[in-house]
């Protein structure tokens, strides 16, 4: 049996990602060399509405990318169950741009690594920031980010979903347990 | 989803789920092919061999170049300068490749069977590239990735391929695998170029081209395979020319939108005219770059498979 725990709702949900908008912005004065990454999937649908927020703001749209991480993942050689390779799409150059690199969720920081070697494979940029919408811990390299929406200590048998509307149909983050 | 087996021997077996992920999987890496740093690092680490023991250049330079952008370590087997002329049979240097711990083999044979026999004898991912008149599968996945790429699907396209199809593995794993994916396909060719009990492949059989052509939303052209007409298929070559080699003037009774492939290399002036090789319905050299992405896409399933 697997036990569901709301731990945000929609509507602090999207208060959260406004007041990270916000941060992003007071951290980067000038938006004129500020690009937004996604991780696929979710990360990117996060990085939309982040980029929504942010246009609401300042009135200007920001470049937003999307990225896969598959093929720079740590365990391909040891064989992975779900090789599925998803769309990176970068149309813009990131070689000497602030990015904003975006995940709903950090974890062991393994993604976060294969996304910093991936990012770098586009160019050089002026500096990468990390903004998740969760921090669970239980990190297993140096990778710290520098926006979290919320921290939520987790054990390693509980998973945590962010949702988001348009993908399932109501967003809301939440905290899976297995019980025996 | 992942493949099922361990090698790619050929499409006669394969689901057209396992062909939709390859193809899926292919669109993606063309993104890659088109970056400044044309490298992933995906298979650092895994060893791929190319066995040849056929001449090639396109299908082996495609692999090599696949394999290369996704970080894997390439080596490429010239038969001719190898243990094989000095009589080592190809379980031995199956059994060579393994003991240095080889994790991809590339193989290309000219006896049908050679793949498979290769991949019972051995631990390691087995790619068929090409085996006597068997099957050529990546050839077939990188012909289809073409199509769906310009025509948006498969499904209920009209393919007519022309030519040698006794002789062909192009054709046989064309057939197989379009089949697969909903295509209804004409093969046409003069009898001697049909194999026995064709029409069990589910394809229908003409031997008129013009009449074919009409219809056709791909006409897939196959090489009259020179090293192989000492057995009397034809009474010349000009006379297959007239009657089934593509020229302009019969390009136009076509549909406009139709497209031109052949698996390469050609013989201008046979069964391709030069006019209509380099015109703009021809997708020759479209096929080469999409054979890049496929292969990279083959040797990522494979290679990450658990």
């Amino acid at each position: 049996m697997e036990k569901e725990t709301q731990v945000i709702d929609a509507e602090i949900l999207n208060r959260t990602i406004n007041r990270m908008a916000h941060e992003i912005l007071e951290r980067n004065k000038d938006t004129g060399n500020l690009v937004i990454v996604g991780i696929q999937t979710r990360g990117y649908y996060f990085a939309q509405r982040l980029s929504q927020k942010i246009k609401e703001i300042i009135g200007q749209d920001l470049p937003l990318g999307a990225l896969d991480i598959t093929l720079y993942r740590d365990d391909t050689s040891s064989g992975i169950k779900n090789p599925i390779v998803k769309k990176t799409d970068i149309s813009f150059d990131i070689q000497d741009k602030k990015v904003i690199l975006v995940d709903e969720v950090i974890f062991t920081g393994r993604t976060i690594r294969a996304a910093l070697d991936a990012l770098i494979d586009f160019g050089r940029p002026r500096g990468i920031q990390l903004a998740v919408m969760v921090d669970r811990g239980h990190r297993e390299l140096p990778i710290k980010p520098d926006y979290v929406g919320k921290n939520v200590p987790t054990s390693l048998e509980e998973k945590i979903i962010v949702r988001f509307a348009e993908l399932d149909g109501k967003d809301e983050i939440i905290i899976v347990r297995s019980e025996a | 989803m992942q493949l099922k087996s361990k090698d790619l021997l050929g499409l006669e077996y394969m689901s057209r789920e396992e062909i939709e992920l390859i193809l899926e999987t292919a669109k993606l890496f063309e993104e890659v092919s088109g970056r400044d740093i044309k490298k992933v690092p995906t298979l650092r680490g895994k060893t791929i061999i190319n066995l040849f023991y056929e001449a090639s250049t396109r299908t082996r330079t495609s692999f090599e170049l696949a394999g290369k952008r996704l970080s894997g370590d390439m080596i490429n087997i010239q038969v001719s300068s190898s243990s094989v002329t000095k009589g080592e049979t190809l379980l031995d240097t199956g059994k060579t490749l393994e003991a240095m711990n080889a994790d991809i083999v590339i193989i290309r044979h000219s006896s049908s069977g050679a793949p498979s026999l290769l991949s019972k004898h051995s631990g390691f991912s087995v790619i068929n590239a090409g085996d006597g008149m068997h099957e050529h599968p990546t050839q077939a996945l990188l012909d289809m990735f073409t199509i769906s790429k310009k025509k948006k699907r498969i499904e209920g396209l009209k393919v007519v391929i022309v030519g040698d199809i006794f002789h062909s593995r192009v054709a046989r794993s064309n057939i197989w695998g379009m089949k697969k994916l909903g295509a209804e396909i004409t093969i046409v060719a003069p009898p001697t170029f049909l194999p026995r009990e064709v029409e069990k492949m589910g394809v229908q059989v003409s031997y008129n081209l013009d009449e074919s052509l009409k219809k056709a939303d791909v006409i897939y052209l196959l090489r009259i395979q020179q090293e192989r007409q000492k057995g009397g298929f034809l009474p010349s070559i000009r006379e297959y020319s007239r009657l089934f080699g593509l020229n302009q003037e019969r390009l136009s009774l076509a549909k406009k939108d139709v497209l031109v492939m052949h698996p390469g290399p050609i013989n201008r002036g046979v069964e391709i005219s030069p006019e209509v090789a380099d015109g703009p319905l021809s997708l020759i050299n479209e096929q080469v770059s999409s054979g890049v992405s496929v292969r990279m896409a083959v040797l990522y399933l494979l290679g990450t498979r658990k």
